[in-house]
Parts: structure tokens; C-alpha cells; sequence
């Protein structure tokens, strides 16, 4: 069996990895795959967590995360077109109107 | 009447005054000048008749009466209640306070006629008639602080009433605050009282303070509270060395100089003084420095009341002089006398300044006696009134000041706590007071009208440019000087009359006597010895008294001999005195040296001090520093909020980094 260090581990990364692309990367569509990686992140260790103590709320949790990031994933693609049809970019540096 | 009965009528007397002054007040403006008039003599005129009446139910056997109107302050086993109060002292304070006061409203409506503000006028003098009635009336000390207070506010209130003109509110300032310093003694007198007696209440404190022996020995508790008040009578009754604001009172209207700095309000210090008689009594030390300031200022105010050329000065160092006798009657434990003097006073000066307002207002505003005479032609009855009043002042038997200046002398003859120096000085203040008094009469009535040549250029030349025409002006033009109406003459004879037979109450100590249960506790020594004194000293009493009359009569025929017989030799004389002469006109500089000593230093010091250092430097600069600093905080953290998404995500995920070390560390530990 995988100890559960290893997961949380894992899940550690993954969210790191979320966190690095969110802040390093200027396209839009990157920074919002970020988002869903640290999502994703978190999503592992709550299934790693239920598994290992047995609990089925975290499993049922995950579930509610993966309904508001596909939500999220519909309102935030659409957002995305807008803004390209608008400004014809997606380098977030460059959508900045509301900048003083 | 019973007590029960008569006691209610006491809160009355005052509330009917302030009624009148606050629908006067608010409503004035409004209504004519007719409905003006109904209101305020109406409800003075109440207050008077419901004085009569309770003069006349008054009986020496239930008296005192108290009531009480209402709780006031209570604080642990202190308290102070709207409470009244009304003995013989009080009863003839009431009378004096009313009857003078009605006489001077109903004047008022004349002499006041022409003035735009009529009902502020008429408002403001019922205001003080409220105050003044509560001063008097008052059962404690507190509820009698309202009313010494409220007076100088009326004060103030009508000194300047004129406030458009820059000298009168000036005036009105200063009264103000020269006042102020005699309240703040009056005030630690009363703390005192608290301290110590653990009550305000007249019956109270005075009860307490029968406990106390006599300080004789040193000065103490007694002599401190005596000392104090004195301080606090001194501000009002404009006495040495708060007397300056009287003089400069005479800016405000002329029946305002007559009602309160003659007749009612400055003699508030001698009323509190009386009324604190069993404080005084048993503090020798206070009582003696009461009658020397008194002494002092009669004489000293009577020299400058010399050399004053402005009607209104003459009478108003003549007011100060006159008070000072009152002190020096109080100071030589003479309470009855001081009172006394008091109420003569209160009927001939406020004839003497009512009757030179008709002078002023016959002239056309002009107030110097130099361009006055030769008027009693032209305003025969402000003659007489004047006429009697002067001879009143000047001590001239029958008439009431000669009877009660008389006691006064007497009694600081002949009293255990006075000596001949109080009477030499007293006679001395009589024989000027007799001059200056003749010489303003002789220079107002006799010789020839000596402004009508200027008074001609100036009415049709530039009336309101002149800087003493517009004084009193009602603006009718001045052609030759006229009598006073009706309604201004009645007062005046009504006064005239009084201040003929007032002081025949007291022959043979009948006033003395009606007010010696309130002045009981010195009553024992002083009667005892009275009755020594007139077996053995009713010579002394006679060669005194002849002294005094030959005093008055020396003024008399020194004022005709040199402003009626020769009207050369005055400039001559004053000429030939020089500096002297220039000392006593500009009133011993003491004005300048006030400024010099006490305005000065302490403008200057607030400006440099408190405004420039405290104020600029150390408060505002705080706020200021204050704003500044936040300012520069604020500015160099305001590069944080960029607007950059990614650099908002970045200090949350440092944040958030921060956060995770910290309590894996703590968890680690």
C-alpha cells in the first residue's frame, strides 16, 4: 500500500506547480489551466485523506469541487472568448482598461 | 395673612418679569410698539403691585418666609433647591428693586421710543428685573448666583445695546469681564461654603457659623469666605480695584445707567455683604477691609468725579463714590445703615440719571456740560426733579440723603469697629461729593445755553460726524433744548418725591429697628451699644451731624463761587494746577495702568505664548504632524496596490506561503 505521505506529497507539487503557472504565466487560458490544477491538487489529498481514514465526506467533497471547477470551466471559457473578441489577445498584461 | 398663603407669591414675583421678557423677546419683533409697551410695563408693574401686597401682609412676627419651588441639585447628604426667601431685608430690597424699576420701565417707553430696537430694550430690562428679583429673593447662596450672574448678563446685554458702536461694546466687554474676576471670588467663597458647612442655605451656613467664635486672633475659615465675598461684592458694586467697568458703563442707555449701575444691580455687593452680616461679624479682619475699600473708594472716586466734564461720568464716579459709603456703613458693622443708604441712594440716583437722560435727550444727545446751561428756562421740571436730587445727594436736611449719609457717619464715628479716620474721610467725600454734585448743577441749569450756537452748525452740518452728538441721538433735529415728555417727567417726580421724604423712615431708628431682627446676632453688642451712645454721645451726634450739613453747604458755596459767580476762574485754577489737575482728569491713569499691568502682559502673553506656542506649535502641529505622517505611510505603501492581477496573486500566495511555514514550524515544535 502507498503511504499517505506520498500522496499529500504529490498533491503538494501539483498545487505548487498551479500556483507557479498562475503567477508566471500571461496567457489566459494557461493561468485558468493553473486554477484547475490546484483544484486538482487539493482534490487528491482529500481523496487521500478519505481513503485513509475511511471517511466518505471527503470523497463526496470532491464531488462538489469538481461541479463548481466545471462551472467555473463554462463561465470562465466564455469569459475568455469575450475578452478575445474584444481585445483580439489573451496576455493578461494587456488587459488591464480598469488600471489606473 | 399666614405664612402658607403669603410664601407662594414669592417665586411669582420674579417668573412675572421673565414672562414679560420672553414674549417681548421672541414676539417683539412683530408687534407694534404699543403691544410692546403693555407687555412690559404689565407684568413689571405685577411684579410691583404683588410686592405692595406682600409689603403689606408682611409681618414682622411670622417672617421670615421661605418657599420652595423646586429640588435641584442633590448629591449625597448635599443639596441645593430652588428655595426663596423673603425677610425684612429682602422686603425692602423688593420694594427698592420693583418700585425704581417700574418708575424707570415707564420712563424707558419714552426715552426709548425712537430706537428701532424698542422691544429688544424693553426685553432685556425685564430680563434683568427677573434676575434681579432672584438675586434678592434667593434662599441659598447658589440660587442667589444665579441671579448675581444673570444681572451681569442683563448688564452686559444693555451696556451694549448700542452694539453697532465699537466704544460700547467695548464696554459692555469689559463690565464682562472685571466682573468676572469678582465672581471667580465669589465662587471659591461658595466652595468653601461647601467644604466646610456642607450646605449653601442661608439659614444653614449661618447656623454653622454661629458655632465658630470670633476671629480675632488670626485670620481663618471665617475670614477667608468674608474676604472672598468681598472680592465678589467689589466686581459688582464696582468698587477699588474693580470699580473701572462702572465709568465705562455709561455707554449703554441712559435708563440702563439709572435702573442697573445706579439704583439696583451694583448695589447687589452691599445686599450680599448684609446678608452675609453673621459671616462678617465674626471675622473682624474681612469687616475692616470691607470698610476701608469702602472709605477708600468713596473719596477716591469722588476726586475724579471732580473733573469730569461728560454729565453721565460725573454721576456715574458719583454711583462709586456713593457705593463706597455703603461698604464703609457694612465695613463698621453699620449693616442697617449701609442698607439704608442703599435705598436713598437707589431713589436719588436714578433721579439724578434720569433726569440728566432728559437733559441729554432735551439737547439732542449732547452729553458735555460745556455745552450745556441755562436750561432750567428751558426744562423746568427736570430742574426741580434735579434740583432735589442733588440737594439729596449733597446731604441737605430734610431731604433722605442726609439721613442716611448721617448714620453712616455716625455710626463710623461712634460704632466699636469704626474710628474718626472712617468719619474724617466720610465728611471729606461729603464736601466733594456736595461740589461736584453743585458744580454739574450749575453748569447743566444756570449761566447761558452755551450749545446752541454749535449745536446749530453741527445739527445742519455734519450731525452724525461729531464724535459726542450721536451719543443718545434719536435722530430728531436739535434746534433749542425742549422739556421731556409726560411719560419721562412722571417718573421723575414720582422720584423727586421719594427721594424728598424717603429718608424720614429712618428718624429715630424706625429703619433700623424693621431691620434689626435680621441683623440680631450683632444686634446684642450694637444696641447695647447705642443706648450707651445716645445718652452719653447725642452731643457728639449733633456736632457731627451739624459738621457734615456744613460740609454739604461748603460744596455748595464753593461750586457757586466758581461756576456760578465767576465761570472764569475754574479753567484758571485748573490751569494753574497743571498735572495734577491733567492727573485727576484722566482718572489717575488708572485705566492706563490696568493696560499697562494686567491687559497688556496678558494679550501679549496669550499671543506669543498660548497662540503661537501652544496652539500653533504644539496642538496644531500634532494634528498636522499626525496627517503628515499617515500621509508619507500611506504613500509608500500605495505601491503595493499596482493593479497587476498577477502581483495581487503573488502577495496572497507569499501570504499564504507565510501562513503554511508558520504552522508546520508550530506544528513541528
Amino acid at each position: 500500500m502507498i503511504p499517505l505521505s506520498y500522496y499529500l506529497v504529490l498533491s503538494g507539487i501539483l498545487f505548487a506547480c498551479g500556483v507557479l503557472g498562475f503567477l508566471i504565466k500571461r496567457n489566459i487560458i494557461t493561468i485558468f489551466m493553473s486554477i484547475e490544477l490546484m483544484l486538482n491538487g487539493v482534490n487528491l489529498s482529500f481523496v487521500a485523506f478519505a481513503a485513509h481514514w475511511h471517511a466518505l465526506s471527503g470523497q463526496v467533497f470532491v464531488f462538489f469541487v469538481m461541479v463548481v471547477a466545471a462551472a467555473e470551466a463554462a463561465v470562465g471559457l466564455a469569459i475568455i472568448i469575450a475578452v478575445y473578441r474584444t481585445r483580439e489577445t489573451l496576455n493578461v498584461d494587456q488587459v488591464n482598461l480598469l488600471k489606473l | 395673612m399666614t405664612p402658607q398663603t403669603l410664601s407662594p407669591l414669592l417665586c411669582t414675583i420674579p417668573l412675572l418679569p421673565l414672562a414679560g421678557a420672553a414674549i417681548n423677546g421672541f414676539l417683539g419683533r412683530r408687534s407694534s410698539k404699543q403691544a410692546v409697551t403693555a407687555v412690559a410695563l404689565v407684568f413689571c408693574g405685577a411684579a410691583f403691585c404683588m410686592a405692595l401686597f406682600v409689603a403689606a401682609n408682611f409681618s414682622s412676627a411670622s417672617a421670615p418666609y421661605s418657599y420652595s419651588l423646586a429640588h435641584w441639585l442633590r448629591s449625597g447628604t448635599f443639596s441645593v433647591d430652588f428655595d426663596f426667601y423673603l425677610d425684612q431685608l429682602s422686603l425692602v430690597m423688593l420694594l427698592v428693586v420693583t418700585g425704581v424699576g417700574f418708575l424707570i420701565h415707564i420712563y424707558s417707553v419714552g426715552y426709548m421710543w425712537e430706537d428701532e430696537s424698542f422691544y429688544r430694550f424693553m426685553s432685556y430690562l425685564n430680563l434683568f428685573m427677573f434676575f434681579m428679583l432672584t438675586l434678592v429673593l434667593a434662599k441659598n447662596y447658589l440660587v442667589m448666583f444665579i441671579g448675581w450672574e444673570g444681572v451681569g448678563l442683563a448688564s452686559y446685554l444693555l451696556i451694549g445695546f448700542w452694539f453697532t458702536k465699537d466704544s460700547a461694546a467695548a464696554a459692555g466687554k469689559k463690565a464682562f469681564i472685571v466682573n468676572r474676576i469678582g465672581d471667580f471670588g465669589f465662587l471659591i467663597a461658595l466652595f468653601l461654603m461647601i467644604q466646610n458647612f456642607n450646605s449653601l442655605d442661608f439659614t444653614t451656613v449661618f447656623a454653622a457659623v454661629q458655632t465658630h467664635s470670633v476671629e480675632t486672633a488670626g485670620a481663618g475659615l471665617l475670614t477667608a469666605i468674608g474676604l472672598l465675598l468681598m472680592v465678589g461684592a467689589a466686581g459688582k458694586s464696582a468698587q477699588i480695584p474693580l470699580y473701572v467697568w462702572l465709568p465705562d458703563a455709561m455707554e449703554g442707555p441712559t435708563p440702563v445707567s439709572a435702573l442697573i449701575h445706579a439704583a439696583t444691580m451694583v448695589t447687589a455687593g452691599v445686599y450680599m455683604v448684609a446678608r452675609s452680616h453673621m459671616i462678617f461679624e465674626r471675622a473682624p479682619m474681612a469687616l475692616m477691609v470691607v470698610a476701608i475699600i469702602g472709605t477708600l473708594t468713596a473719596l477716591f472716586a469722588a476726586t475724579i468725579g471732580i473733573a469730569q466734564t461728560d454729565i453721565k461720568k460725573v454721576l456715574a464716579y458719583s454711583t462709586v463714590s456713593q457705593l463706597g459709603y455703603m461698604f464703609m456703613a457694612c465695613g463698621v458693622g453699620a449693616f442697617s445703615a449701609g442698607v439704608f443708604h442703599l435705598m436713598t441712594h437707589a431713589f436719588f440716583k436714578g433721579l439724578l440719571f434720569l433726569a440728566a437722560g432728559s437733559v441729554i435727550h432735551g439737547v439732542g444727545g449732547e452729553q458735555d456740560m460745556r455745552k450745556m446751561g441755562g436750561l432750567r428756562v428751558y426744562m423746568p421740571w427736570t430742574f426741580l426733579t434735579m434740583t432735589v436730587a442733588t440737594f439729596a445727594i449733597a446731604g441737605f436736611p430734610p431731604l433722605a440723603g442726609f439721613f442716611s449719609k448721617d448714620e453712616i457717619l455716625w455710626e463710623a464715628y461712634s460704632s466699636p469697629y469704626g474710628s474718626w479716620v472712617y468719619w474724617l474721610l466720610g465728611v471729606t467725600t461729603a464736601f466733594i461729593t456736595s461740589f461736584y454734585m453743585f458744580r454739574l448743577w450749575f453748569l447743566t441749569f444756570f449761566g447761558d445755553y452755551r450749545g446752541a450756537a454749535a449745536a446749530h452748525d453741527e445739527t445742519h452740518g455734519a450731525a452724525s460726524a461729531h464724535p459726542t452728538h450721536d451719543k443718545d441721538d434719536h435722530g430728531h433735529g436739535h434746534g433749542e433744548p425742549h422739556e421731556s415728555p409726560w411719560v419721562m417727567l412722571g417718573p421723575l417726580i414720582i422720584l423727586a418725591i421719594l427721594s424728598f421724604v424717603g429718608g424720614w423712615v429712618g428718624i429715630g431708628g424706625r429703619f433700623e429697628h424693621f431691620l434689626a431682627p435680621v441683623f440680631q446676632s450683632g444686634a446684642t453688642a450694637e444696641l447695647a451699644h447705642e443706648t450707651a451712645g445716645e445718652t452719653a454721645g447725642s452731643g457728639t451726634e449733633t456736632l457731627l451731624m451739624l459738621i457734615s450739613v456744613g460740609a454739604a453747604i461748603l460744596g455748595l458755596f464753593l461750586a457757586w463761587s466758581l461756576y456760578f459767580r465767576r465761570p472764569q476762574l475754574p479753567a484758571r485754577i485748573a490751569a494753574s494746577l497743571g498735572g495734577l489737575y491733567q492727573t485727576v482728569v484722566h482718572k489717575y491713569y488708572v485705566d492706563e495702568i490696568y493696560a499697562a499691568l494686567f491687559v497688556k502682559p496678558l494679550i501679549d502673553g496669550s499671543t506669543t505664548i498660548l497662540w503661537h506656542g501652544v496652539d500653533q506649535g504644539v496642538i496644531d502641529a500634532a494634528v498636522n504632524e499626525s496627517a503628515h505622517a499617515a500621509r508619507e505611510v500611506s504613500d509608500s505603501a500605495r505601491h503595493m496596490q499596482s493593479g497587476n492581477l498577477r502581483s495581487y496573486a503573488g502577495w496572497v500566495a507569499a501570504g499564504g506561503a507565510v501562513v503554511i511555514a508558520y504552522m508546520v514550524w508550530m506544528g513541528v515544535r
